[in-house]
């Protein structure tokens, strides 16, 4: 995140951005480049500073330090109007004495455009929107979908170059909001506007952004692309928060043999020669995080070590799985998932979970063997927490 | 949505069947009338005797109806009692009550709905300390502040006049106001605030805009208390104002208090009630609205 980009060339740039109320600081020195056109995720449990960031970068929040461009121009202490920005906010804080056409019409007439003008924009952001019926009624008149709908469509008439959202689809049931987040994945690629996306939901953040910005206390864990985020996680709280269901972790160490490192837990080993990164010295303590869906559980043939044996068909852990070394593990729940199930398994003392096919047969007290694809598990530092 | 008609249509459908005279009706009843008698009876003599000529008075029935229903008194008591010099009523003190009452409310709820709004969505350096003295305002005795407020409206040439009165019930409305307001501003979602920052209203545009159509209920709750606390005031009135400039209270109390000739109990009632009715229909006509504010405001997205 060091890189030093110029301000100008990006659409909006953070620069060693503070946010501090007397000793309690916000967010320290937060550096954020965001390409033009890109749809850009901030994630992060609550209190994490992703929405004080937004509200930053909108201008709401007068900022203790630091600098923000918004199209190569340092907006930092421009007021909210002339940045260039429109904001949807989780309860949509539309007017409610004003109709759909006046909530629509109310930032315009403020600019102090000429009416006709006003009419176009408002008929335009009406049929991408599809509320035109709408138009002549209040807001306390509509279901929480449209709601938010007219919202996005108040952002959407200003013209603005930069859509911030502010967890715009929290407030709706799970039907609609699968619905809303596809409608603005499609509104991005009809607009080509950049986009700030703050939610704490990881399925919005995974389906929607170019690049998802993890937040943690203020401090950006992890920004990259949402292929990288979920493979390779920067560090073990980013591996823990996405994906579901989640990540397990197995503390160990790192052994050796036959020339070939390994991991090792209560007894067992994992090969490691798979592994995508850097293994570290032998005797190093690690945690091993492995997504359910990496772990392929068998039964336990005549002669031990089959790993992937009987469930091996299943996605893909059957593919390049290494072998348990024959430590095989205990199968303690079973969480059927419809689609799946989810095994919760004891291994080497440890809690671990696997996905297996709905119809996997195994039952509770279990003994199964495992396979584990090494190629897309993560190996953390016990001290930093930093993926190796 | 589910139709909650269809949703019923399988329930034995009609309010329960209920006896008029039931225990229950009866008892709550009995005693709701009871306590509007109670209340009601000194209202009722009031009239009653206000509708009477002195004879008649004399005779002791005080709750007996007129024999002979007379407005004398009540003319008497609108524009020819006389208080001191002055022999033109109580119309003269209705009229100082008026150009004190409405300027007062205009004034003091103009200026504290906008320091409710600004303490509430503006927060600058220090508006917790502002407020917290503008609060600790309200819990000084006025007899404190009485005669430093002489010497004050008298240095800028206020005293005896009515503007003087005005501004001193401009000043001492203003701690409960602010309160009533910021409260009621606090209580709107922020994030209706933000959305028109963004939309580009400035202090003024939210205000008038999106803060005061949505904040009616609290306008005439600030309304009922402002009229009828300065119409009702006598304390600052009687100091404040000289016998020219007083308001219907004082005015009313000398009338009333008259040691002079004979005691003229009609005159007297009649000048109560001409007095008391400024804030009874206040009450009346604004309680609905009141009402009406409260449902609007609920019904709000």
């Amino acid at each position: 995140m060091n890189q030093m980009t110029n301000p100008a060339a990006t659409s909006v740039a953070v620069k060693d951005l503070r946010l501090a109320y007397g000793s309690l600081t916000i967010l320290d020195d937060l550096s954020l480049d965001i390409g033009e056109g890109e749809f850009i995720v901030l994630l992060g449990p609550s209190g994490c500073g992703k929405s004080t960031l937004l509200n930053c970068i909108a201008g709401l929040l007068d900022i203790t330090d630091g600098q923000i461009w918004i199209k190569g121009r340092n907006v930092t202490w421009e007021e909210p109007k002339d940045r260039g920005i429109g904001m949807v906010f989780q309860s949509y804080a539309l007017y409610p004495q004003m109709t759909v056409r006046g909530n629509l019409a109310f930032g315009l007439k403020n600019a102090g455009l000429p009416r006709g003008e006003i009419d176009k924009r408002i008929a335009r952001a009406a049929e991408i929107l599809q509320i035109q019926p709408l138009l002549d009624r209040k807001p306390a008149a509509l279901s929480g979908g449209q709601r938010q709908r007219v919202a996005i469509g108040r952002a959407l008439v200003r013209d603005v170059d930069v859509f911030l959202f502010d967890e715009p689809l929290s407030n709706l049931d799970a039907k609609l909001r699968s619905e809303l987040r596809v409608e603005i994945k499609r509104l991005h690629q009809q607009l080509r506007n950049t986009m700030i996306y703050v939610t704490h939901d990881q399925i919005e953040a995974l389906t929607l952004a170019d690049r998802i910005a993890v937040m943690r206390g203020g401090i950006i864990q992890q920004l990259a692309d949402p292929k990288t985020i979920y493979n390779k996680p920067a560090n073990l709280f980013v591996a823990g928060f996405i994906g579901s269901p989640a990540m397990t972790f197995l503390k160990g160490q790192i052994g050796e043999r036959d020339g070939v490192r390994t991991f090792e837990a209560g007894g067992s080993t994992i090969a490691l020669d798979q592994y995508r990164g850097e293994v570290p010295a032998r005797g190093t303590a690690v945690i091993l995080g492995v997504r359910p869906e990496h772990v392929a559980a068998g039964h336990v043939a005549a002669g031990h070590g089959a790993a992937g044996h009987g469930a091996a068909g299943h996605g893909a852990a059957g593919h390049g799985a290494t072998g348990a070394g024959g430590a095989a593990a205990k199968v303690e729940i079973d969480e059927p998932m419809g689609s799946d199930s989810l095994l919760w398994l004891r291994f080497a003392g440890q809690a671990l979970s696997a996905r297996a096919p709905a119809e996997h047969g195994f039952k509770a007290g279990d003994a199964v063997s495992l396979g584990f694809d090494i190629s897309k598990a993560s190996l953390f530092d016990t001290e930093t927490e930093q993926r190796l | 949505m589910a139709d909650p008609v269809a949703a019923g249509r399988a329930e034995p459908r009609g309010t329960r069947p209920r006896r008029a005279l039931s225990r229950r009706n009866v008892m709550l009843y009995g005693v709701l009338i009871v306590v509007a008698l109670y209340y009601l009876l000194p209202l009722y003599v009031m009239v009653v005797t206000s509708l009477k000529g002195m004879p008649e008075i004399r005779l002791g029935n005080i709750f007996s109806p007129p024999m002979e229903i007379t407005f004398e008194p009540w003319v008497k008591a609108w524009s020819e009692a006389c208080t001191g010099l002055n022999c033109d009523g109580l119309s003269r003190g209705f009229w100082n009550s008026v150009r004190i009452t409405v300027p007062s409310v205009v004034l003091s709820i103009a200026i504290a709905s906008v320091n409710g709004y600004a303490l509430a969505n503006w927060r600058f350096r220090g508006s917790e300390v502002f407020f917290a003295i503008l609060i600790f305002g309200a819990f000084i005795p006025y007899q404190v502040m009485l005669y430093p407020i002489v010497i004050m409206l008298r240095e800028i040439g206020l005293y005896g006049t009515l503007s003087g009165l005005v501004l001193v019930h401009t000043i001492f409305g203003m701690p409960i106001l602010t309160l009533l307001f910021r409260n009621y501003f606090a209580s709107v979602p922020e994030e209706l605030f933000k959305a028109a920052r963004v939309d580009g209203a400035g202090f003024w545009g939210i205000y008038f805009k999106i803060m005061l159509p949505m904040s009616l209920p609290i306008f005439v709750v600030a309304i009922i208390l402002q009229v009828t606390g300065i119409w009702n005031d006598f304390l600052f009135g009687v100091v404040y104002t000289k016998p020219d400039t007083y308001p219907m209270t004082v005015q009313l109390n000398n009338i009333v208090n008259s040691v002079q000739g004979v005691k003229e109990y009609n005159v007297n009632m009649a000048a109560t009630i001409i007095t008391g009715l400024v804030p009874l229909v206040i009450y009346f006509i604004s309680g609905k609205l009141f009402v009406r504010g409260i449902a609007a405001g609920a019904v709000k997205g």
